[in-house]
């Protein structure tokens, strides 16, 4: 049993010297590829390596809460702040935000692209009943998909409903085969390489914020947490470096992501507008 | 010296008795042939005699100690014997490594065992490649080749051809010059050619305990009679 | 078409990134394999030995564990290495050893099962012989392992394929971590994730060509211990 434990450990013995941690991250930040261009930067100038975990919002809180991550980095402000108030988290630091869009078929049956605000759109789209597909993952995208349900006093059970309970590129795949709406984080549906008939349709309102906020676990709790890491990236990535590295985070020359320090949007070089800040003044 | 004694035996199989109540005693040197029709016993027999399992009552002893704790001094060569899926070498090597035999006596010993049965050409085939003739002598060379005080053989010549059925029995002439052989056979010839003493077994029970000289050159009544007129 | 010329350039082209990612590939199902053969094999063959009390349960139970989801078997292992879970002081989650638990845990019941009905038919054959020569225990079981080491081969193979063509597990317990625990199919999955189909599909035929490759050699392997095995009319 000892020597099997020893082969055990020298299948992947490499690597283990130098500085290191795990973010617990969601699908959108990792799919656009925004983690992989700013966290080689902090590793070059910190010489921490960063292992990222890809989940769903609910799944990374998740994997904190059980002390197998140092940090996380996430969407959803509410979970967040519970994340802190249980005792598992602290100090949530602002770093970003980008936002929502909804996607659909180009001919757009609900006649979406005419609404006023996401809750109106919603609203076409369910008295249309057409087809929408929910990510149904407990991600932060889906989250918020409820909430704005919610704050237009409508609920999602309807025929064309379908909750997929997969990631952003799976339902959006979803979608495109089907032909159906679904709400997506802009930094996804902008790297989504098989958009078929989609097309984006609606953008913009305050309700279509999507900030991201960055938690490490609290030391206090795990002994194992590499606390003096998970803090040295929380300050990387509030520095201006790290802001800059975000805010020049471009996918076929557009800007993804908005940095939180860093506002107004437009000294972010942010020419299209897709910051969410300037979806804003819609 | 190999005497061998079955004392008040009996072995049942769903509360019938198939062998016994058995009482024999014999001296186990040269060759025994057990004769008798099929289901008489003689497989029974012999497994109790090298030990494979005791029986349900009596004891079963060879020179005074039970045959299932001197199951290493003889050797089993069964009807069907097992041919294992390795080369003619490594089949007959087996018993050898099971006692643990060090290698450099092992190696000359499974060379003259080979060469007993003519084997030695055939060394490195795998064993499924021989005719049915040399699988049984190579079957012979492995229970000969830890040298046993006594050999158990049943039918080992059953589906053999006349050329292989002659081969095996001048082998077994030249093992029963060292060691005892006790073989059950359907063959009356080769019980003719063989044997040095004869037990017949009908229905469970022995009815015949003899000299082969004798048992085959005096006339027979009873059931030893039904039996070598094939009327059982 | 696409699909297929993608995937030659991706296989002739071989960048750093592709070659580590399929090496661990082979690596993490490989060492799975070794260790679910040294703890499965023994186990499978003393099922077709030795009868005891639960031993038909036992079979009963290694057959269903066969149909376990990969998913399970990943959220099993999570939660016995997660930092909160019994064996969290390893520390090795996220890690390839941790996939390497998990897929070992996935095809154990496999090579049990696979190595119980190549050793039957064996030791079936061998019983009188070995009782016969007083054979010890060890020598039984070393004996039918190693006489049905061609049938043993065939359970290492159905365990590797399934071990190195699941997801699920590796997803879980190794979290897809770039450059670390970043495996064929968990890659597959994320590019489909992507929308990137054509990268998706030519990496699946990637590990098409591999299994072919893997599973040539193995059976031509085994084709010579063809020979040894009886053949009886």
């Amino acid at each position: 049993m000892k020597i099997l434990l020893a082969l055990l450990f020298m299948a992947s013995a490499a690597g283990a010297q130098q500085r290191s941690m795990v973010l617990a991250s969601t699908t959108s930040t990792q799919n656009s590829g925004l983690l992989d261009v700013i966290l080689p930067q902090f590793e070059a100038s910190t010489g921490i390596h960063v292992f990222v975990v890809a989940v769903g919002t609910g799944q990374a809180l998740r994997i904190a809460q059980n002390g197998d991550a140092d940090a996380i980095l996430v969407h959803h402000r509410a979970s967040e702040d519970q994340f802190v108030a249980d005792g598992f988290g602290i100090d949530r630091l602002d770093i970003m935000f980008n936002d929502f869009v909804i996607i659909g078929p180009k001919s757009d049956p609900a006649g979406i692209s005419e609404a006023l605000s996401a809750g109106q759109a919603f609203a076409n789209i369910s008295s249309s009943q057409s087809r929408f597909v929910s990510r149904g993952d407990n991600s932060g995208t889906h989250l918020r998909e409820l909430e704005i349900w919610r704050e237009a006093g409508l609920s999602p059970e309807y025929d064309g409903y379908l909750e997929v309970g997969s990631g952003m590129g799976t339902a959006l795949n979803l979608a495109s085969g089907l032909g159906a709406y679904i709400l997506a984080d802009r930094g996804t549906w902008l790297s989504f390489q098989n958009r078929g008939d989609l097309a984006l349709l609606f953008e913009g309102g305050a309700e279509m914020i999507n900030p991201y906020g960055y938690v490490r676990v609290d030391p206090a709790r795990f002994a194992h947490i590499k606390s003096a890491e998970a803090e040295a990236l929380g300050l990387w990535l509030t520095s201006s470096a790290g802001q800059a590295a975000i805010a020049g985070f471009r996918i076929m020359g557009v800007q993804l992501f908005c940095a939180s320090g860093l506002a107004p949007p437009d000294q972010q070089n942010d020419q299209q507008g897709t910051c969410a800040a300037g979806a804003l003044q819609r | 010296m190999n005497r061998l004694s079955f004392d008040k035996v009996s072995v049942y199989r769903n509360g019938k008795a198939i062998l016994g109540p058995l009482d024999v005693a014999l001296q186990a040197d040269g060759i025994t042939c057990l004769l008798g029709p099929n289901g008489a016993g003689k497989s029974v027999f012999l497994n109790l005699c090298h030990g494979m399992y005791a029986p349900d009552k009596g004891t079963v002893e060879w020179n005074g100690v039970a045959a299932v704790s001197t199951r290493m001094d003889r050797s089993f060569m069964f009807q069907s014997a097992a041919v294992m899926r390795r080369s003619v070498w490594a089949n007959v090597a087996f018993p050898l490594v099971a006692q643990k035999v060090p290698r450099p006596e092992r190696l000359e010993r499974v060379l003259e065992a080979l060469a007993f049965a003519r084997l030695v050409d055939q060394a490195s085939q795998p064993a499924a490649s021989l005719s049915g003739g040399e699988k049984q002598r190579m079957a012979l060379a492995r229970a000969w080749v830890t040298r046993p005080k006594v050999i158990l053989l049943d039918e080992p010549a059953a589906n053999l051809d006349p050329g292989s059925t002659h081969a095996l029995e001048s082998m077994l002439h030249d093992i029963a010059t060292k060691s005892g052989v006790i073989i059950a056979t359907h063959n009356l010839p080769q019980a003719r050619r063989l044997a040095r003493h004869v037990l017949v077994f009908t229905n469970g029970k022995l009815a015949a305990n003899m000299a082969a000289d004798s048992f085959f050159n005096q006339s027979h009544t009873g059931q030893v009679a039904d039996y070598l007129e094939g009327r059982i | 078409m696409d699909t297929l010329s993608a995937a030659w350039f991706l296989l002739i082209g071989m960048d750093a990134d592709l070659l580590a990612i399929v090496s661990l590939s082979l690596k993490v199902s490989g060492f799975a394999v070794l260790y679910a053969l040294i703890l499965g094999a023994p186990v499978g063959a003393a099922l077709a030995i030795w009868s005891f009390p639960g031993r038909q349960v036992l079979i009963v139970v290694f057959n269903s564990l066969m149909a376990l989801p990969p998913v399970v078997v990943g959220l099993s292992v999570y939660l016995l290495l997660s930092r909160s879970g019994p064996l969290g002081d390893l520390g090795i989650l996220f890690t390839p050893k941790a996939m390497i638990v998990a897929q070992t845990v996935l095809i154990f019941p496999i090579i049990v099962a696979l190595t119980r009905e190549a050793v039957k038919p064996v030791f079936r054959e061998y019983r009188g012989l070995l009782v016969s020569l007083n054979a010890s225990p060890f020598l039984v079981l070393r004996t039918v392992l190693w006489d049905a080491r061609f049938g043993v081969v065939t359970a290492l193979l159905a365990g590797f394929g399934r071990a190195v063509a699941e997801v699920g597990a590796v997803l879980i317990v190794g979290g897809n971590i770039n450059g670390l625990t970043r495996v064929m199919t968990t890659t597959i999955a994320l590019e489909t994730s992507k929308g990137n189909l054509e990268l998706a599909m030519a990496l699946g035929v990637v590990l098409i060509v591999l299994a072919l490759v893997m599973n040539a050699l193995i059976y031509s392997i085994s084709r010579i211990g063809l020979r040894f095995q009886e053949v009886r009319e």
